[in-house]
C-alpha cells in the first residue's frame, strides 16, 4: 500500500482552508478519521441504536455485540491476556484518573510515594498530585536531561529509599506506583519503559504506562512489556472521539474498588447496598459511549494497515527529512535527542529514545503562537503553547514550543510545504 | 481625528487586503513601529492577564488625556495592542469610555484570531476601559 491509498481513506484530507490545501501537523492532539471508521459510527447510530447489556430486544443486542467487537478488537491490538483487562474510558485521561483514584484507594496511604516522569502530560501529573493531596503520600519525581532522556539512577534511588524507609528487614515499599510516558506528546521520543518496569517490578513496584502517543508509533504488547496498566485514547488512533481504554492486569483490577458507580457496574443492589459485577463492567458504571468505541475495529485495522513497509518507509523518510531541514535552521531549537541506553542484560549500549514522529521546536526571536498563527492562514495545522505539559516546557526554559506531528498519511511534499512556510512565516515575522 | 474616524480609517486600511496573511503583515508592522517599552516597566503590574503570550500595557494621564504605552513578546499581540492604542491613546478618559468596539468585528479580527488570542484581545480592551475609568476617577478627586 501506498501512501498515497492511505491517505485517500480519510476524506478530510481533501479538504482546503482559506483556498490552500490542509496540511495537517497537529496529529499528537488527535489524528484523522477513516472513512471506514466514520461510516461504522454512522450505521450504528442510524440502524443500532440502543442501549448496550440493558435490553433484550434486537436493537441492543446489535448494539452491544458492537461494543463487545470493540473490546476484542483492543484487547488483540495492544495484545492483552483476556477481555476483562480491557476497561473502556472516555480517554486516556479518563484511563488514568480512574487507576489514581481506584489504585489509590487500595493501596497507598500516607507516607507512601508515587514517582511519576518529569516529562509528563499534565494528564499523568495531576491525578497523582490529586491522589497525593487526598491520602498524604508523596510525589517523586523521575527527571530527564536536557536530551529528554530519563535518569534511571534516580528511579533506582527512589526505589531504593522505598523499600528501606522504615530501616527494618522485610519493610513495605513505600513506592506504590511508578507512572511514565511511554513517548512524551512535547519530545516525542520513544522513552525505555522496559526498563523502567523491569527495575521497578525488581523493587515490587507496580508500573502504569501513558500510552496516549505510544499506541500511534509503536506496536504495543502489554504482555511482552509487563506493565501493569497501560492507558490511551481512541482519537489518537483513529477512532471516534470520545473513546479510550485502560488496560489494567487482572490481579490489580481485582483488588481495585470502582472509580464511578451506578447502572451496569453492579450485582445486587439493596437500598443500603450493592456489591459489584465482575470485571470490565465494574469499571464502566453509566452507559458507555457505544456509537464511539464501535470503531475501534476499523480504527485499529487502520493504524494495522499503516505499519505496511512501504508506507513505515515513506514515513521514516519524512521524519529524517524534518529532523534535517529543522536542525539545518541555525535558529531553531529542537527538543528532544535520540540516544542510547545501557542494556541491562549486558551492559551494552543500544539505540533508544528514537524519535516518534513529534517535532517540538522554538526559533530565535519568534514567538511560538505567532508562527502557528501564521502557519494556520497557509493552511497548516501545529499546535503551539504548552501542550498540556509545563513542566517540562519549563525544564528547557522557554514559555511555549511549536510542535508538528506527523501521522503516516503525511506525505514528503507536505513535509518540504511546512519547511517553505515555516521558512516564509519566520521572515514575515521577524 | 476623532476615535470614530481613526476606526474607520483602520477599518478601510486592512479591507485594502484580501488574504489574512497580509492583514497580519499589516499588523505586525505596526507591531513593529510601536515605540520601544522600557524594560523596568514590564511588572506583573503592568501584565494584562487572559493571554497567553505577554503583554504589558501602561497609561499616563497627560493634561487630561490617557496616554497609552505597552509592548509585548510576541509581534503579531504587539501588532493588536500597537493598532488599540492608535485608536485610544491621547483621548480623554470620556472619549475612551463612550467609543464602541465595533472596528474589531468590522476588520474581522476577532474570527481571524486563535482562541486564546480572542481572550487576549478581550482582556486588553478591558484593561484599556479599566485605566480609562481610573484616570476618569482620578480627574472627578482633583476636581
Amino acid at each position: 500500500m501506498t501512501t498515497q491509498e492511505f491517505r485517500d481513506l480519510f476524506p478530510i484530507l481533501k479538504r482546503k482552508v482559506y483556498g490552500k490545501d490542509l496540511v495537517y501537523l497537529d496529529n499528537a492532539a488527535t489524528s484523522q478519521r477513516p472513512q471506514s471508521v466514520l461510516d461504522k459510527f454512522l450505521r450504528l447510530s442510524r440502524e443500532s441504536n440502543a442501549n448496550i447489556y440493558r435490553a433484550v430486544h434486537k436493537l441492543s443486542a446489535e448494539a452491544t455485540d458492537a461494543y463487545e467487537q470493540a473490546r476484542e478488537a483492543a484487547r488483540a491490538f495492544i495484545n492483552a491476556g483476556s477481555r476483562e483487562e480491557i476497561i473502556f474510558t472516555s480517554g486516556c485521561t479518563a484511563a488514568i484518573n480512574t487507576v489514581a483514584y481506584s489504585f489509590g484507594q487500595a493501596f497507598v496511604q500516607a507516607g507512601d510515594t508515587i514517582v511519576v516522569g518529569e516529562g509528563e502530560h499534565h494528564s499523568n501529573l495531576v491525578p497523582w498530585q490529586l491522589l497525593c493531596e487526598r491520602t498524604g503520600a508523596s510525589l517523586r519525581i523521575l527527571p530527564i536531561d536536557d536530551k529528554g532522556h530519563w535518569d534511571l539512577s534516580t528511579l533506582k534511588e527512589l526505589l531504593l529509599a522505598g523499600k528501606s524507609g522504615e530501616g527494618a528487614a522485610g519493610a513495605p515499599q513505600r513506592v506504590k506506583l511508578v507512572a511514565v510516558t511511554h513517548i512524551s506528546n512535547v519530545l516525542g521520543l520513544v522513552n525505555p519503559v522496559e526498563e523502567v518496569i523491569r527495575l521497578s517490578h525488581a523493587a515490587g513496584v507496580p508500573v502504569l504506562v501513558d500510552g496516549a502517543q505510544g499506541i500511534v508509533h509503536e506496536r504495543v504488547d502489554v504482555q511482552a512489556m509487563d506493565c501493569d496498566f497501560y492507558a490511551f485514547s481512541g482519537h489518537k488512533v483513529y477512532a471516534a472521539t470520545g473513546t479510550g481504554v485502560l488496560y489494567g492486569k487482572k490481579q490489580w483490577l481485582e483488588q481495585m474498588p470502582p472509580f464511578l458507580s451506578g447502572g451496569e457496574m453492579v450485582g445486587t443492589v439493596t437500598l443500603d447496598h450493592a456489591d459489584f459485577a465482575g470485571l470490565p463492567h465494574k469499571f464502566e458504571a453509566g452507559t458507555g459511549n457505544f456509537a464511539s468505541i464501535a470503531t475501534f475495529p476499523e480504527a485499529f485495522e487502520t493504524a494495522l494497515m499503516a505499519r505496511d513497509p512501504d508506507i513505515a518507509d515513506a514515513c521514516e523518510s519524512v521524519c529524517a527529512y524534518l529532523e534535517e531541514a529543522l536542525r539545518a535552521r541555525g535558529d531553531v531549537r529542537l527538543y528532544g535527542e535520540p540516544g542510547t541506553i545501557a542494556d541491562a542484560a549486558t551492559g551494552a549500549s543500544r539505540p533508544a529514545y528514537r524519535r516518534a514522529g513529534v517535532f517540538s521546536f522554538t526559533i530565535d526571536g519568534v514567538h511560538h503562537e505567532d508562527v502557528a498563527q501564521v502557519l494556520d492562514k497557509m493552511g497548516i495545522a501545529v499546535r503551539s503553547g504548552l501542550m498540556c505539559a509545563e513542566p517540562v516546557i519549563r525544564h528547557f526554559g522557554v514559555n511555549g514550543m511549536v510542535r508538528a506531528s506527523l501521522a503516516p498519511y503525511n506525505t514528503m511534499e507536505e513535509a518540504e510545504t511546512f519547511i517553505k512556510c515555516l521558512d516564509k512565516a519566520v521572515n514575515l515575522l521577524r | 481625528m476623532t476615535i470614530a474616524q481613526k476606526q474607520e480609517e483602520l477599518v478601510e486600511a486592512f479591507s485594502e487586503f484580501d488574504e489574512w496573511l497580509d492583514k497580519y503583515e499589516y499588523l505586525i508592522e505596526m507591531g513593529k513601529a510601536l515605540p520601544s517599552f522600557p524594560e523596568e516597566k514590564k511588572t506583573d503590574e503592568r501584565l494584562i492577564k487572559g493571554c497567553q503570550s505577554r503583554v504589558w500595557l501602561d497609561a499616563q494621564t497627560v493634561d487630561g488625556k490617557v496616554v497609552f504605552s505597552a509592548d509585548s513578546d510576541a509581534i503579531i499581540t504587539r501588532g493588536i495592542i500597537a493598532m488599540l492604542i492608535e485608536v485610544y491613546s491621547n483621548r480623554t478618559p470620556e472619549e475612551i469610555l463612550q467609543a464602541d468596539e465595533q472596528f474589531i468585528d468590522q476588520i474581522g479580527l476577532r474570527e481571524n484570531l486563535s482562541p486564546t488570542r480572542q481572550n487576549g484581545l478581550l482582556s486588553m480592551m478591558q484593561t484599556i476601559r479599566l485605566l480609562a475609568e481610573t484616570a476618569a476617577q482620578a480627574e472627578k478627586a482633583q476636581a
